[in-house]
């Protein structure tokens, strides 16, 4: 069929001069859809199904003995008790405790780049954001590790295992996690520092605006979007975050990924399968949230960085 | 306020350095790490060693693997559809943006949670059925084929983000109409003249998909395939020495390539503006 339509193609415009141009240059709506079905196909069945599969091993129970699938919420419940309450408790206190910081560290580092006007050192540094934001997991631990781990160089040098300091603790992850999560909330927020026009300070300080005026009328409520969806951005990857927890940590800390991981492959218990379903819906629903927040500041704040 | 300004100055020199602190120390000092061996001194032996470290070529090799397997599905699913929706704007634009930016959403172990689910219903219902061969199949260890589908997924919004602003720098509805009108066929318009055009951000989507799925962990770890990062992470236990040296040369490899891509980016993108 379509090599009929080749051979056809080139007489078109002798045979139909009206519908040449537009018409002849553009697909039809059929076909259109035709080049895009692969695509919709392919995310319906592999990622689409395996979602399905997620909220239907959390909603049921197997009996194997039976072979009989009944609908329960004990998955659910499981999920949001006990050691399990407690590895998503600590995953969300971790994730709003370092996107908390990458937010202000972020902020700080991207207002100094922005404001030294070197053009070519702005572009550094968004340049490196953007491949350090994106890319750590196993490699990134390692590199903690031999760093600030038990015989790391810096602990080694600095002492630091008598000062207090263990990497394997909640705090040496969060220090793991700003490594991408401050290079990320560059990438957020420089364009929206980009967006503060000079003018407008001068326009305020020509009506008599100090600078803290400047920033609490201004500037916060122009950033204001971009600093909260930042924020949610990075709590999103923190608390999706498993390579790199799981490389430098093993199971040691309760962390939801983790838990989910230990009951995936570990040694499988019964029902274990269904909690991790529960567990896996749990932190798609927070994630879920969080996008839900993010979408509509994203284009929020798109409004002022034109 | 000159004095402001000079303040101002040493002030964000004093959080440039301490930024380029943080980030500077972890390399280095696993470069330390992997050279200065307590008892023998300064060694390069770590690196020497990679090379014929047990499961170090099947592991690399298997990741590249999967990487070609999964570049060429993803821009092969990807390309005609967003092609044809700049040509027909319609709902089914967004339909795909949609589509493509979802995977974020979803934590890979929670999608590999899924995945899981999927595969063990082969051996749990369809043992009696010609289905099962198939499951067993796309779960071969020499070529994982539910890690190709499971990877593409992954990296259709990086794909999706590439190629979007390449076809927003170039006019796709004029382009086709003048091929068209020259008496192009639908495959000669592909392959002749957009292609080419997005040259750049193929090359762009292409290189984000390798460093993805070179990197990528918690899919292959939960399946049990021994990829490269599945391998490092296993032989972390006997050689710590090895990993990190494994670990320093794959995350410089990585960033140098990400950084030729990005700085090519911006070039091209400020020669097109001049």
């Amino acid at each position: 069929m379509p090599t009929v339509a080749t051979t056809v193609s080139p007489s078109v415009p002798d045979t139909a001069p009206a519908v040449s141009g537009r018409a002849g240059a553009r697909p039809r709506r059929s076909s259109a859809t035709l080049a895009a079905l692969p695509l919709l196909v392919f995310v319906t069945v592999f990622f689409g199904l395996p979602m399905v599969a997620v909220g239907v091993g959390a909603v049921t129970v197997t009996d194997r003995a039976t072979d009989t699938t009944t609908l329960t919420a004990d998955n659910l419940t499981r999920s949001v008790q006990g050691a399990y309450l407690d590895a998503l408790t600590s995953s969300i206190n971790l994730s709003l405790i370092t996107a908390a910081l990458g937010v202000v560290l972020g902020t700080l580092l991207a207002q100094a780049v922005v404001a030294s006007r070197l053009p070519g050192l702005r572009n550094l540094v968004v340049t490196a954001s953007g491949v350090l934001a994106n890319f750590g997991g196993v490699p990134l631990a390692f590199a903690f590790i031999a760093t600030l781990g038990i015989s790391g160089v810096m602990t080694e040098l600095l002492n630091l295992t008598e000062a207090g300091w263990s990497l394997y603790t909640p705090a040496g992850l969060a220090v793991v996690y700003l490594y991408f999560l401050i290079p990320l909330m560059v990438l957020v927020i420089a364009p929206a520092l980009d967006g503060l026009r000079p003018q407008w300070r001068e326009a305020a300080a020509n009506c008599g605006a100090t600078g803290w005026q400047f920033w609490r009328l201004i500037g916060l409520p122009v950033l204001g979007p971009s600093l909260l969806g930042g924020f949610v951005l990075l709590f999103g990857t923190a608390f999706a975050a498993y390579a790199t927890a799981a490389a430098m940590v093993g199971s040691v800390l309760p962390l939801v990924t983790l838990q989910i991981a230990d009951a995936l492959s570990g040694n499988v218990l019964i029902g274990q399968e269904g909690v991790a379903s529960a567990l896996a819906l749990d932190m798609v629903i927070v994630a879920g949230l969080v996008m839900a927040v993010y979408l509509p500041l994203q284009r929020r704040s798109a409004r002022w960085l034109r | 306020m000159a004095a402001l300004t000079r303040r101002t100055r040493v002030w964000h020199g004093l959080v440039l350095a301490l930024f380029g602190l943080y980030f500077a120390a972890p390399l280095v000092a696993s470069f330390v790490f992997t050279v200065d061996v307590p008892g023998q001194g300064l060694t390069g032996q770590a690196y020497a060693d990679i090379l014929g470290a047990p499961g170090f070529t099947d592991g690399l090799g298997l990741s590249l693997l999967l990487a070609v397997a999964t570049i060429v599905l993803v821009l092969a699913l990807v390309v005609p559809a967003m092609v044809a929706v700049r040509l027909r704007p319609g709902r089914l634009g967004s339909v795909i943006e949609v589509l493509c930016t979802l995977p974020l959403v979803v934590p890979p172990i929670a999608f590999v949670a899924g995945i899981g689910s999927i595969l063990r219903l082969g051996p749990d219902r369809l043992s009696d059925t010609p289905l099962y061969q198939t499951f067993l199949a796309v779960q071969d260890e020499r070529f994982p084929v539910a890690l190709v589908l499971s990877y593409t997924v992954l990296a259709l919004p990086f794909v999706f983000r590439s190629l979007d602003s390449g076809l927003r720098a170039i006019d796709v509805p004029t382009l086709t109409e003048a091929a068209r009108n020259c008496g192009a066929s639908w495959w000669q318009v592909l392959v002749r003249v957009l292609l080419p055009n997005l040259r750049s951000s193929l090359a762009g989507a292409a290189f984000l998909t390798l460093a993805l799925v070179l990197g990528e962990y918690t899919i292959a770890r939960i399946l049990t395939f021994e990829t490269f990062p599945v391998w490092i992470v296993k032989v972390s236990g006997s050689e710590a020495r090895l990993s990190v040296a494994v670990s320093l040369l794959s995350l410089l490899i990585t960033w140098l390539l990400l950084l030729a891509l990005s700085s090519a980016g911006t070039r091209a993108k400020t020669a097109s503006e001049e």
